[in-house]
């Protein structure tokens, strides 16, 4: 394709919408050098400029569903999110927490003088034209003219709107007049492709003493202007075939184009940010509003966790309470731990507003299921900061819910404003002994049918009750999904055993003492992992032959039963050996 | 956008459709596209099939009958075509369910033919319906011996999956991709449940973006009227079409990084593998370039 045409200068920003465009819930179609564009505004104001393909089948996006948050595939309902265009789920595995790679290609957009502008060139700093601020501006209604631009701007170096303006000066794309007595003009013609443009025009110094008789007047003066031009230098250039400038597609990164998921990053704390708001979200409970020092954040699913390195050296993993869209920020609910090891205290106490952290990229083992007819939720304290997340997604996709959350008084609920948002599906039960907690899992629990999934979260005695009370009432484990916070079982290191790596063809011995995560690092294989106790799933590895002696609380017993797969921070082996697909 | 002419010899030897004859007056000549060529083509009774390139002379090319159209080659095709047995049943119902013309290439068509994640998206509360959109995994077999692709154990559940049922309920299927451009289903049938309708498609190549897509049906259905049945599937096909038209690239890109596949897509993989197997070029973006 040709970027740049013969003899037209080197703007890097072009105009490809005007902001009356991009109206609410809406995906316009841009055109720029070539290239298609998805253009459209979320719900929060925030512009978007993507390559105009979903990534899955290359379904053109101007047709997707723009609910105000993301943008829905038509084809197959991948959902892609506001500003970093991250694919956040895919309907056909709604158990798989879409590999966070998958992400469409982004443009960088500035909003200015009415219209919306990109680049198509990597790290272009803004070479925007600075149009004149006088007086109130007005952009015109776009003209399409099926000619090269070097026509087109040498058509309207004679621009004639039957009054006063005079060409005043000339350069890339760009034509400005000045007006005797009237309003200034700014003309831009926009590239499409090779042999299309679009004129788009500002006026500057609009009288605004009769703003509407004016202001409409004006548009339908230069609408007709611009239109006998067009119908002139098209008639000049004569019929065109189309350019035939299908630009060059991006190819996506090795790793998705076959079909096993990614592999996921280790335990490293790739992002910074800046706390944004703290504030007490409930008794004992401090919320935390992170914002990226620049850039975007990646996006967090429903049921992610961030590990947070703290400033005492401490690692602690923490639920995103985000709702879908909400994407300029993490949200994070921390409970004071009375017998806290130094992570809860030192959120509570040392960390204040403007403090910077370090993060990890946000990790779902927790995935939301988005395919059940009715989903429970069912929270303990400060478990609800998962379920929250799923509760909003839910919310939002209009599926059926609730939330139940159980807590010691009205004032250890948190977060009050978003479970107020969420209205009716919210289940409030509070001050309930064992006793009659149980009784109420039980009732909450009985109603089990096909097409129901349950998540639970909370302290480990409510969680297993709970799930107990799940496989009596007759629900199956592949239905009952749960995160503990942490591992309360004491972990069994003595033995020793050997263990293959298939892939990596290594053998390595876990000696008592060492963790099977522990010796494989040693071995030089990088190894993702976050809780480091079992409880996460981060670590998670296939198992391909011997017998694993499970100590997590994140596989359900069927999964542990089945022998195959294996938490390896704390896990070990009753076989000799132990071969792992790493 | 201008093409040249199919030179691509593994598409110029295929059988390629042109028509149903019941939609072919019996006796009169008739002119169709097929490979940016004029074909010109009669059929009767008697005299059976003929088909030629159109101008100044009258070149025979080969021709065949087989399940209710005309079919022709400009290459030197196989002997015959694939086998569909169930075609032969007495008691089935075999029709054109409908030709329609479409701005896609062959192999996007046939690939969202064998697609079943799109369902609930596109034929909602039809053949699929939100919240139920999981893809559950299915076998895939590229057969050596049969030349062909075939996926089995394919469910998913369906509103409402032929004119002949009402309630919802899991339905299988088999799919076979037996010609780059033609792929036969078979489904559970709601008259029948030990037997399978059977739904194929065959693209009749008009260039390398444009096809018409034959339908051919052969259900066991005795409660609905021919024109019911059709309506049906034409409505099934009216909203795949502007999906396949928004498609982007128009031809299917084999290099496997051009797009993102997922495990529901294991079907689609193993078809772009065949097809690079066999060289194509014609309809596709090879690999590689
Ligand atoms: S093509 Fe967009 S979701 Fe499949
Ligand atoms: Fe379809």
């Amino acid at each position: 394709m040709t970027r740049t045409q013969p003899g037209l200068p080197g703007r890097a920003w072009h105009p490809v919408a005007s902001s009356a465009d991009v109206v609410l819930r809406h995906v316009f179609q841009g055109r720029l050098l070539g290239r298609e564009l998805a253009v459209w505004r979320a719900d929060d104001g925030y512009v978007n400029v993507w390559e105009n393909r979903c990534l899955h089948r290359g379904v053109r996006l101007s047709i997707a569903v723009n609910d105000g948050r993301e943008l829905k595939c038509q084809y197959h309902g991948w959902r892609y999110s506001n500003r970093t265009a991250e694919c956040t789920y895919i309907p056909a595995h709604p158990a798989d927490a879409p590999a966070r790679t998958i992400c469409n290609r982004t443009f960088p957009v500035v909003e200015r003088h009415g219209l919306v502008w990109t680049t198509l060139e990597h790290d272009r700093p803004e070479d925007l034209p600075v149009l004149p601020e006088r007086g109130s501006q007005l952009p015109l209604r776009a003209v399409t003219v099926a000619a090269p631009a070097a026509d087109v701007v040498g058509a309207l170096r004679s621009y004639d709107a039957d009054d006063d303006l005079r060409l005043a000066s000339e350069s890339d794309l760009l034509l400005r007049f000045d007006g005797a007595s009237g309003p200034g003009l700014t003309l831009l013609v926009q590239p499409s492709d090779a042999t299309t443009c679009v004129v788009r025009g500002v006026l500057h110094g609009v009288d605004e003493a009769d703003p509407d008789v004016s202001r409409l007047t004006l548009l339908r003066l230069h609408n007709r202007a611009l239109n006998r031009l067009r119908a002139r230098v098209e008639s000049e250039v004569g019929p065109l075939e189309p350019g035939n400038d299908e630009p060059e597609l991006e190819l996506v990164p090795e790793e998705l184009a076959e079909l096993p998921p990614a592999t996921r990053p280790g335990r490293s704390a790739s992002l910074r940010v800046r706390v944004e708001r703290k504030w007490s979200a409930g008794v004992d409970v401090a919320g935390f509003a992170l914002a990226p020092l620049t850039g975007h954040l990646p996006v967090a699913q429903p049921g992610a966790h961030v590990d947070v390195h703290l400033p005492n050296g401490c690692v602690r993993q923490y639920s995103v309470v985000n709702a879908p869209g909400e994407d300029d920020r993490y949200v994070l609910g921390v409970k004071r731990e009375p017998e806290s090891r130094g992570g809860s205290a030192c959120l509570h106490d040392t960390v204040r507003e403007g403090d910077v952290l370090a993060l990890s990229e946000p990790r779902n083992n927790f995935p939301l299921r988005r395919d059940a007819e009715h989903t429970l939720l069912v929270a303990g304290g400060i478990g609800v900061t998962p379920l929250l997340a799923m509760a909003q997604t839910l919310a939002h996709h209009g599926l059926d819910h609730e939330l139940h959350y159980f807590a010691q008084t009205e004032d250890h609920l948190a977060f009050h404003d978003r479970l107020a948002a969420l209205g009716d599906s919210v289940r409030r039960h509070c001050g309930l002994d064992v006793a009659a907690t149980t009784a109420r899992l039980r009732e909450i629990l009985a109603g089990h049918a096909p097409g129901r999934q349950v998540y639970l979260c909370g302290p480990g005695p409510m969680i297993e009750a709970a799930r107990e009370i799940a496989a009596e009432c007759g629900w199956p484990v592949e239905k009952v999904h749960f995160e503990y916070f942490q591992n309360g079982q004491e972990i069994d290191k003595d033995s020793s055993f050997e263990v293959d790596l298939a892939r990596s063809c290594l053998t390595v011995q876990v000696p008592p003492g060492q963790t099977i995560l522990e010796a494989v690092r040693e071995a030089g294989v990088t190894m993702p992992s976050s809780c480091e106790q079992g409880a996460c799933g981060t670590c998670i590895a296939r198992v391909i032959e011997g017998e694993p002696v499970h100590q997590d609380v994140y596989l359900n017993e069927a999964e542990k039963a089945s022998g195959e797969a294996i938490m390896t921070c704390v896990s070990r082996s009753a076989s000799p050996r132990l071969v792992l697909d790493l | 956008m201008p093409t040249p002419p199919c030179t691509d010899p593994v598409v110029l030897n295929l059988w390629h459709p042109l028509s149903a004859v019941a939609e072919t007056a019996a006796g009169q000549d008739h002119t169709t596209t097929l490979l940016e060529e004029q074909i010109g083509y009669a059929w009767s009774p008697d005299a059976g099939a003929r088909a030629w390139r159109t101008g100044a002379t009258q070149h025979q090319l080969p021709t065949l009958v087989r399940y209710g159209y005309i079919w022709t080659s400009l290459g030197t095709p196989p002997k015959d075509l694939f086998s569909i047995p169930e075609y032969d049943e007495p008691d089935r119902r075999n029709m054109n369910a409908s030709t329609i013309g479409v701005h896609v290439s062959a192999p996007r068509a046939i690939e969202n033919f064998l697609d079943m994640a799109h369902f609930p998206f596109v034929h909602t509360d039809v053949l699929g319906s939100e919240p139920h959109t999981e893809v559950v995994e299915y076998d895939v077999d590229v057969s050596a011996e049969r030349d062909e692709v075939l996926a089995t154990r394919c469910r998913m559940f369906q509103p409402k999956a032929s004119a002949s049922s009402s309630a919802g309920a899991e339905v299988e299927y088999v799919y076979r991709v037996p010609h780059p451009y033609c792929s036969i289903l078979y489904k559970t049938s709601g008259d029948d449940p030990g037997r399978k309708d059977v739904i194929a498609v065959f693209l009749q190549p008009v260039d390398q973006e444009h096809v018409r897509a034959h339908l051919l049906l052969s259900v066991l259905d005795d409660a609905h009227e021919d024109k019911e049945i059709r309506n049906f599937q034409q409505s099934i096909f009216g909203q795949d079409k502007p999906i396949l038209e928004n498609q982007f690239p128009k031809r299917l890109p084999l290099d496997p990084r051009s797009e993102t596949p997922i495990r529901a897509d294991k079907s689609a993989v193993a078809y772009r593998r065949w097809l690079s197997g066999k060289g194509i070029t014609y309809g596709v973006i090879p690999a590689g370039r």
